[in-house]
C-alpha cells in the first residue's frame, strides 16, 4: 500500500472516528451518573439525521438552520425519554433499566420507520472540496469534522472540570445520595447530563451526514453499537477515553477496510470489544470499580 | 382433614395425556379445516419454535437472572449446523417419496448436531461472557452474536468452497419439521427445562438469581452452574434453529439479526421472566396475533417496543411473575377444596 494511500485511509478513520467519540461521549455521561447503557442514544443520531435531511433536502434551509434544528430536537428528544421513560424506573433493578432502554431504542426504529419510511433517503452533502497536501488530498468534509469534534471535547471538558454544572454531575456520578444532601438537585443534573449527552449526539448526526449523506431507520443501531465499543474501549465514564476509544475504532476500521477485508469490520470491532472487556474491562483510563457485598 | 397428594408417576400420567391431547386438537384442526389448514400448520409450527426459543432464553434470563442479547446467534448456529446435515443426507429423496419412518433417525440426528454445535459456541461464549455482569454481560453477547452473524455471511470466501453460501443464502434445505415432529420436540424441550429447573441445579441456579455472593458462600460453584445454564440454554436455541431451516426450507445470515435476539427477549419479559408459562403465552400470542391481524403487522414492532416499555414502568415483573402453572398442583387444590366443603356440609 503506496503512503499517501494509507495516510488518506487513516483520515478516513479519524473523520468516522471523531464522530464515534462524540456519540461514545453521551454514552460515557449517561453511564457515569445513572449507571445506564442508554442503548437509545444511537437512535437519537438518527433522528438528528432525519431531522438534517428535511431542512436540507425538503425545505432547502440552510445548513446552519439544519444544524440548530438536528443539535435541538435531539437535545429535546433525550431529555424527554429520560423524563417519559427512566425517571419512573430510577429506583429499579439495573436490568429493568436496561431493557426499557432496548424498548426505546426500538421503538424510535420502528417509529421512524412507520413514520419516514424504511427506505435510505440521500442528500447532497453539506461541504464539499478537498485540501491538497503535497501529494495527499484530503476532503473538506473530513478536517472540518475532526476539528469541529476535537473542539467540543475540549469544551466538554472544561465544562465538566470548571463549571458548577459540571461539579454537580461529578458529584451525582460519584454518590448520588451524598449529592443530593449537598443541596444539589438530582433531576436536574441527569437531566442536565441527557441534554448534554443528546446535544453531542445532535453535532454527531450532523457530520455523520458530511462524511456519509443519507439517513436511515436503522443507521443509528450499528452506529450507536460501536460509539459504546469505543467508550467502553478508553474507560466508560472518562471524556477522554472516549475519545481515544472513538478514534481508534474509526482507526482500526479503515484499517481493516484498507487491508480488504470490509466485510469483515463489524466482526473486528466486536472482537476487540470482547477482548477490552476480557483483559481490562475498565478500558484504557476507566477507573477500577469495587465490589461491595 | 387429609389433604390429597398426587404421586409424581400420576402427575406424569396426566400431563402426558394433556399434551397427547393437545396434539390430537391441534391435528383435528389443521386437518378439519382443509385449504387454510395448511396456513394454521404453519402458525403452530412457528409458535412451537418460537415457545422453544422463548423459554430456552428465559432459561438464563428469568432463572439465571442475566440479560444476554445474543440468542438469535446460537439459533442461526443450530439451523445452519442442522441444515447443512440434512443437505448431506439422502433426505430430501426420502422426503419426496413420503417415507417418513425413514426420515426419523435423520431428523433425530440433525436435532441432536444442531443441539450439540450450538452447546459447543454457548460454551465458547458462555464462559469468557459470564464473568461479566449486566450491561457488560448483554453487550458482549450482543458482540458474539453479530459475530457469529458476519461470519456466516464471509465464512465461504475464507474456506473457499460453498459452505453457508453467503448472504444468497443456503436454499433447498429439506422441509422436515412437520407438525408432529415440532410438537414432539417442543413438548421435550419444555419437559427438560421443567426438569432441570425442578432438579437441584436448577435450585442452585435460582439461588444465584436471587443472590449470587450468598450462593456462592454457601457452597454453591455459581461458575458451573452459569455456565451450564447458558450453555443448556443454548442447545435448545439451537434445536429451535434446527427446527426453523427445516420448517422454511431456506437459510439467510440476516435473518439472525439483534433485532431477532430482541424479539425473544419481548416475549419472554413480556411474559414474566422466569415464569415458563409466562413464556409460552406471550409467544403464542405475539406470533399468532400478529398473523391473524395482516394489515396490524406494520405496527408490530412498533407495539411490540412499546409494550416493553410499558410494561417496564408499570408491571416490571411481566405477565406471570415468576408465577408457573403446574397442572398437578391444581387437581390436587380442587380436589383438596371439594373435599372441605363437604366436610363443612357434613358437620
Amino acid at each position: 500500500m503506496s503512503f499517501s494511500l494509507l495516510v488518506a485511509q487513516l483520515i478516513n478513520g479519524l473523520q468516522t472516528g471523531s464522530v464515534y467519540a462524540l456519540v461514545a461521549l453521551g454514552y460515557s455521561m449517561v453511564y457515569g451518573i445513572i449507571k445506564l447503557l442508554n442503548f437509545a442514544h444511537g437512535d437519537i443520531i438518527m433522528v438528528g439525521a432525519y431531522m438534517v435531511y428535511f431542512a436540507i433536502a425538503s425545505f432547502a434551509l440552510p445548513p446552519i438552520v439544519a444544524i440548530i434544528l438536528a443539535v435541538g430536537v435531539s437535545t429535546l428528544l433525550g431529555v424527554l425519554i429520560e423524563k417519559v421513560a427512566y425517571t419512573p424506573l430510577r429506583s429499579a433493578p439495573r436490568l429493568s433499566l436496561l431493557i426499557t432502554a432496548i424498548g426505546i431504542s426500538f421503538l424510535l426504529e420502528n417509529g421512524a420507520q412507520l413514520v419516514f419510511g424504511a427506505d435510505q433517503k440521500s442528500m447532497r452533502s453539506m461541504i464539499t472540496g478537498t485540501v491538497s497536501m503535497g501529494s495527499i488530498n484530503i476532503s473538506m468534509a473530513a478536517v472540518v469534522t475532526i476539528l469541529v469534534s476535537v473542539a467540543i471535547m475540549i469544551l466538554l471538558s472544561f465544562v465538566v472540570n470548571k463549571t458548577k454544572m459540571g461539579k454537580a454531575m461529578r458529584a451525582v456520578s460519584e454518590d448520588m445520595g451524598a449529592a443530593q444532601l449537598m443541596g444539589i438537585s438530582l433531576n436536574k443534573t441527569i437531566s442536565m447530563t441527557f441534554a448534554m449527552g443528546s446535544a453531542l449526539a445532535g453535532v454527531g448526526a450532523v457530520l455523520y451526514l458530511c462524511a456519509y449523506p443519507q439517513a436511515s431507520p436503522t443507521m443509528g443501531s450499528m452506529l450507536g453499537i460501536k460509539a459504546f465499543v469505543s467508550a467502553v474501549l478508553g474507560g466508560i465514564g472518562s471524556i477522554p477515553g472516549a475519545m481515544i476509544g472513538g478514534f481508534a475504532i474509526g482507526i482500526l476500521e479503515a484499517l481493516v477496510a484498507a487491508a480488504g477485508f470490509s466485510m469483515w469490520k463489524d466482526a473486528a470491532v466486536f472482537l476487540v470489544l470482547i477482548i477490552v472487556l476480557l483483559f481490562k474491562p475498565t478500558g484504557f483510563l476507566g477507573k477500577k470499580i469495587q465490589e461491595k457485598v | 382433614m387429609k389433604r390429597v397428594k398426587l404421586k409424581t408417576p400420576a402427575r406424569y400420567i396426566i400431563n402426558t395425556s394433556l399434551t397427547v391431547l393437545l396434539y390430537v386438537l391441534l391435528s383435528v384442526i389443521v386437518a378439519a379445516t382443509g385449504l387454510r389448514g395448511e396456513y394454521y400448520k404453519g402458525i403452530i409450527i412457528t409458535v412451537g419454535i418460537n415457545i422453544i426459543l422463548a423459554t430456552s432464553l428465559n432459561v438464563v434470563c428469568g432463572y439465571l437472572g442475566q440479560l444476554p442479547l445474543g440468542h438469535a446467534g446460537f439459533m442461526a448456529v443450530g439451523a445452519y449446523a442442522g441444515a447443512i446435515f440434512m443437505k448431506a443426507t439422502p433426505a430430501a429423496t426420502l422426503l419426496r417419496a413420503g417415507n417418513t419412518v425413514a426420515l426419523i433417525p435423520y431428523i433425530i440426528i440433525a436435532i441432536l448436531i444442531s443441539a450439540l454445535v450450538a452447546g459447543i459456541f454457548g460454551l465458547l461464549i458462555g464462559i469468557p461472557a459470564l464473568r461479566l455482569k449486566g450491561d457488560y454481560l448483554a453487550i458482549i453477547t450482543l458482540g458474539f452474536g453479530e459475530i457469529i452473524r458476519v461470519v456466516l455471511t464471509n465464512i465461504d470466501s475464507v474456506l473457499g468452497f460453498k459452505f453457508t453460501y453467503g448472504a444468497s443464502g443456503l436454499a433447498r434445505i429439506p422441509k422436515f419439521t412437520s407438525l408432529a415432529v415440532m410438537f414432539i420436540v417442543t413438548a421435550l424441550c419444555l419437559f427438560l427445562i421443567h426438569v432441570f429447573m425442578k432438579s437441584r441445579h436448577g435450585r442452585a441456579v435460582l439461588s444465584i438469581r436471587d443472590n449470587e455472593i450468598a450462593a456462592e458462600s454457601v457452597g454453591i460453584n455459581t461458575t458451573f452452574y452459569k455456565t451450564t445454564a447458558f450453555v443448556f440454554s443454548a442447545m435448545l436455541a439451537g434445536v429451535a434453529g434446527c427446527l426453523y431451516a427445516g420448517y422454511i426450507g431456506s437459510l439467510y445470515p440476516s435473518t439472525f439479526k439483534f433485532m431477532k435476539s430482541i424479539e425473544i427477549l419481548v416475549m419472554v419479559v413480556l411474559g414474566g421472566m422466569g415464569s415458563m408459562l409466562g413464556s409460552v403465552i406471550s409467544a403464542v400470542v405475539l406470533t399468532a396475533l400478529p398473523e391473524m391481524l395482516r394489515a396490524f403487522s406494520d405496527y408490530r414492532m412498533v407495539v411490540y417496543s412499546l409494550a416493553l416499555v410499558l410494561m417496564m414502568i408499570f408491571r416490571p415483573k411481566g405477565l406471570m411473575g415468576t408465577y408457573d402453572f403446574s397442572m398437578g398442583n391444581t387437581i390436587e387444590k380442587i380436589v383438596n377444596n371439594i373435599r372441605k366443603k363437604k366436610e363443612v356440609k357434613d358437620e
